[in-house]
């Protein structure tokens, strides 16, 4: 590999380079104005992840493009799920600063934390090499669980830090243990040539007990139950603007990555995925809906909420296909827009100078704020997928490719869960609507948020008029993947 | 498509409507709330009196159809209306200004937002039945879950959270399943298009499982024994325009669905079910009317009646005759009506006493004259007394049903001894007897306000009740186009309508008549002459397909 050849790569490469080079520069600068830059460092890493989503759009094509001898790979499905993850990221960055400010944390290395986290991220999402994809979801991994423990002051954030590392540490043996089986079976760490060995000489039992290894490192990641056990504690624990980023971005970068490593190498062995799929599916769903529902603490029921979600959006892996794909990535990009919607409605709950995390301690806003109120009607309504909200949409994008390969039960069991866990929103409703109010939340003093938050429930509600764009895009990237 | 979408405008005015409200503010947003409201719904009522007036009744098929593209290549933004649907879109715009009215003064707090969750439910309301598509009718038939449910929570009495969430997750339990359904249906047909669908033809044991998937949403709707218990509890707790909506309107959803998908789609099943939807709307005739004797709340006890005499709807829909859907139609429409004044008047009393314990009245004729007569002709209409629009349905129905199996039918009539049981002892532990209350010394009778909203509804079971024939004229070629759709789809081992024989109540009438082969798909053109009853099979006891009582004139002769 010569320099001209690696350097005619760095064209593909430009989202990365950007926002690898873009966040070393804010970290310097950072550096030299010290404690007090924490909004200026915001709106340059806001600027580095605008620029790094223009280069998406700039290299985003049809074709399959292939760099660095194949280990890097760009086309629709990446583009897509990278302009995702930008979004949520820059949007769980600028929701933070208030929460930030108020609680004495506004120190520059935030916005730099998430920077280089979505820089794993979307080295994730382009691998096309077991190696590449290890390395970028350790990039990421490394980088939120510094930010778990942002607020290093309070013991339950340390905690939650120190837990989520742990654990994470785990998944990631278990994926470089899987990863080393299927190496050691296949002789390669490329997705194509690995693909052309399964297709050839079938899945051998190590190979088998290698996917398994790095399903579970996955599922762990995207917090599929039942390797969920980190979530719940984490997210109660995690500083809430951070809570929100873990909800959003890595969830979709871990999903893409999932979708990548199975329905590109191991496409042949869908007769032995699927059956997992299916277990963490229906255990994800049950456990989101069933264990939320005793849950007092909103975060911790976000948590809850979010596993049904994965459990959900997992249903698409398993009816599989074009349409399968298209359904998983309609419902990750919906979801993002509502967790994060909802995660604002929470940042928003402050009172007496502190934040309230009660489900509780939401009692009566309908009538002390109503616009507040109204946009969590929309968000809690869209999450348990009632029309006209987008929450349907994705449903029903999902469950469509379901019914179609005759899984009737399973799409039977998924509204089953999607019953149940209408019964916790619900009940965050009722004490929004018919309960007595509380006293007024406190005020905020960005805009920033009210304008996230309408974005969150304008897109929401009107996705029902033009749905065209998101579909569209979805049905580009999932035939890129699928072929 | 020629002109002005009328449809539409009168799908989404009332949103528009709503929208207006939401941006009003200031200390006289409650009485504008109020008035925009109520013009809102008036408009709407005048531009569905003029859609009725444009309606050309002798044409099969539906009418005023809009097409615009939506999803994807099949799934569009479709609507319009037939003989079936345009009645309840009547009805629902004539109950709404109604709704507004009697939440004039009875509603304080948080006027604006109730009057939104109204008009949004007239939007949604509207939109299912005049949706064409499969996934715009489910998304109009579950997104009324929402302001419902905000309804009875928000507005509601006591035990308005549980009656809410009872409420909610009944009924999205039952969509949910339907959703299943929907979707197994467009995968399989390759289309949303209900046109489209009406003419296809579902394998047999597939239409079973739609069949039921279906059953589990509208029966919820409707609601049937035994899944009917929300009901009591969510009429209870749900302030009075909400009642009057959920009797009057929101439970005909259900048997909207029956008419538009079940019957005419998944004929074989309905065939196949038919025993025991007889069974079940026998029990809840008889049953739900014996628990209706011993209620205590004026409200549970209307309640009751109501899923008793939606019983008589599925009677006469499964029957699968002329005279049992026409009648079952004819007992939706009326019922909206009846129950819809029903609730009114207990709203009346519940004003000036804040209790709807029966305990609590008695002797009210002495002081509210006015309210003891307007009480006394809708107890009638529920009793089902010739005269009254709640007769013609009930007869209709009972004689599609006799048609159909002798048994349910005189087990039903029972039933109507039973309306009247319960419904006049309701009247005179109400009304009659002495004043010796002393609540109720100065209760003053119903004022203009009361009386305007009651005096619409007078008329309407009244005038329906002697001359039904413009419900009919609306309906009739649209109810043969049902059973004609229903023939044609067919397979062949059912070329018979169902009869079930007395003794065997539960078992299906034996496909006596072997395959006649002639009906399978696209055997006959099924335009809308073609109600012309293809061949019945010589063995098989056929009911004779020519109405001793033709439908459009039945004009029951009222006979005091």
């Amino acid at each position: 590999m010569t320099y001209q050849t690696l350097l005619g790569y760095l064209p593909a490469i430009m989202p990365e380079l950007v926002l690898g080079g873009g966040i070393m520069l804010v970290l310097l600068y950072g550096v030299f104005r010290g404690e007090r830059s924490l909004i200026s460092t915001a709106l340059l890493t806001l600027l580095v992840l605008c620029v790094a989503a223009y280069y998406v759009v700039l290299g985003a094509s049809d074709a399959r493009v292939l760099a660095f001898g194949g280990s890097v790979v760009i086309d629709p499905f990446a583009s897509f799920l990278k302009l995702l993850i930008l979004g949520a990221s820059a949007v769980a960055m600028i929701m933070a600063l208030e929460f930030l400010k108020h609680e004495k944390l506004n120190r520059f290395e935030y916005p730099v934390l998430i920077g280089l986290s979505a820089l794993g991220m979307l080295i994730m999402v382009s691998a096309n090499d077991l190696m590449v994809l290890y390395v970028g979801l350790e990039m990421q991994s490394l980088a939120l669980y510094v930010l778990a423990a942002f607020s290093r002051d309070n013991t339950r954030s340390t905690e939650a830090g120190l837990k989520y590392f742990v654990l994470g540490a785990l998944s990631s043996g278990m994926l470089l243990y899987g990863i080393s089986l299927i190496y050691g079976m296949s002789g390669t760490l490329n997705f194509d040539v690995l693909k052309g060995v399964i297709e050839t000489q079938g899945m051998s039992i190590g190979l088998v007990i290698g996917m398994v290894f790095l399903a579970a490192g996955l599922a762990f990641k995207i917090s599929a139950a039942p390797f969920h056990m980190w979530t719940p504690d984490v997210y109660e624990g995690a500083p809430t603007p951070v809570t929100a980023f873990f909800a959003a971005a890595p969830k979709v970068a871990a999903m893409g990555l999932f979708l990548r490593v199975l329905f590109g190498p191991f496409e042949a062995a869908v007769a032995q995925w699927q059956q997992i799929i299916i277990v963490l599916s229906v255990a994800s769903m049950t456990l989101g809906a069933f264990a939320a529902i005793g849950q007092s603490n909103i975060k911790r029921l976000m948590a809850y909420s979010s596993i049904g979600h994965v459990g959900f959006a997992l249903l698409g892996f398993v009816a599989g296909g074009e349409a399968g794909v298209k359904g998983v990535l309609i419902y990750l990009a919906i979801y993002v827009a509502m967790t994060l919607g909802a995660f604002i409605c929470i940042l928003a709950m402050r009172r007496e100078g502190r934040q309230v995390e009660e489900i509780a301690d939401l009692s009566g806003l309908s009538t002390t704020q109503p616009g507040l109120a109204l946009a969590l009607l929309v968000l809690m309504f869209s999450m348990i997928g009632i029309p006209p909200f987008a929450g349907f949409w994705a449903k029903f994008y999902v469950f469509l490719p379901v019914v179609e390969q005759g899984l009737y039960w399973l799409a039977v069991v998924g509204f089953l869960a999607s019953v149940v866990s209408a019964v916790y929103y619900l009940k965050i409703l009722r004490v929004i609507y018919f309960d007595d109010p509380a006293p007024r939340f406190t005020e905020p003093s960005y805009p920033g948020n009210g304008v996230l938050l309408a974005m969150s429930v304008l897109f929401i509600t009107f996705f029902i008029f033009w749905p065209a764009p998101l579909l569209n895009a979805a049905g580009v990237a999932a035939s890129s993947l699928v072929k | 498509m020629d002109g002005w979408p009328i449809l539409s405008t009168l799908i989404f005015l009332p949103l528009a409507g709503a929208a207006l409200i939401a941006l009003l503010s200031g200390p006289h947003a409650a009485s504008n709330a109020r008035w925009i409201a109520l013009w809102t719904t008036l408009v709407n009522f005048a531009i569905s009196l003029v859609l009725w007036w444009m309606f050309d009744p002798a044409k099969a098929g539906f009418q005023f159809v809009e097409t615009a593209p939506w999803l994807a290549e099949t799934i569009l933004y479709r609507v319009g209306v037939d003989g079936i649907s345009l009645p309840f879109i009547l009805l629902t715009t004539f109950l709404l200004p109604l709704c507004i009215l009697a939440s004039w003064e009875s509603i304080e707090e948080r006027v604006g937002e109730y009057m939104i969750a109204f008009l949004v439910l007239e939007t949604l309301v509207i939109g299912v039945f005049a949706a064409l598509d499969l996934v715009l009718f489910y998304l109009f038939f579950e997104g009324g879950l929402i302001p419902m449910f905000l309804i009875i929570g928000i507005w509601g009495g006591p035990r308005r959270v549980y009656a809410a969430f009872k409420f909610f997750l009944y009924t999205l339990l039952g969509s949910l399943l339907m959703l299943v359904a929907l979707m197994a249906m467009y995968l399989q047909a390759g289309t949303t298009d209900i046109v489209a669908l009406l003419k296809h033809d579902f394998p047999p044991e597939m239409q079973t499982w739609l069949w039921l998937a279906f059953f589990a949403s509208f029966a919820v709707k409707l609601p049937m024994w035994p899944v009917h218990t929300w009901l009591p509890d969510a009429h209870v707790e749900a302030p009075t325009a909400g009642s009057v909506i959920l009797a009057g309107i929101l439970l005909k959803l259900g048997g909207y669905g029956f008419v538009r998908f079940s019957l005419p789609m998944f004929p074989d099943a309905s065939i196949d079910f038919a025993p025991l939807m007889f069974a079940l709307s026998v029990i809840a005739i008889v049953y739900t009317s014996l628990v209706a004797l011993m209620q205590e709340d004026v409200k549970k006890l209307i309640a009751y009646s109501s899923v008793a005499h939606m019983g008589f709807v599925t009677l006469g829909l499964f029957s699968l005759n002329r005279q049992g859907v026409d009648g079952a139609v004819m007992q939706m429409i009326s019922h909206g009506f009846i129950s819809a004044a029903l609730f009114l008047c207990v709203g009346v009393v519940y004003d000036r006493m804040h209790t709807r314990e029966i305990k609590a009245y008695g002797g009210l004729a002495n002081r509210m004259p006015i309210f003891a007569a307007v009480f006394m002709i809708f107890t009638m209409g529920n009793v089902g007394l010739p005269g009254t629009s709640g007769f013609v349905g009930e007869f209709l129905s009972l004689m599609g049903a006799f048609q159909a199996s002798t048994t349910f039918a005189i087990i039903a009539t029972l039933g109507v001894i039973l309306s009247a049981a319960y419904a006049l002892w309701l009247y005179a532990r109400v009304i009659f007897g002495e004043l010796d209350k002393p609540a109720l010394a100065a209760i003053p009778d119903m004022n203009a306000r009361e009386i305007s909203i009651l005096a619409p509804l007078i008329l309407a079971t009244l005038g329906f009740g002697v001359y039904p024939k413009p419900i009919f004229d609306l309906t009739t070629v649209s109810v043969e186009q049902v059973l004609a759709d229903h023939k044609a789809n067919i397979q062949a081992e059912h070329a018979s309508p169902p009869t079930i024989r007395a003794g065997a109540p539960l078992t299906i009438a034996p496909a006596s008549a072997k395959p006649q082969g002639k009906d399978g798909h696209g055997a006959d053109d099924h335009g809308a002459s073609d109600h012309s009853e293809p061949e019945a099979p010589a063995t098989a006891p056929v009911p004779a397909p020519a109405p001793e009582i033709p439908p459009a004139t039945p004009a029951p002769q009222p006979t005091p």
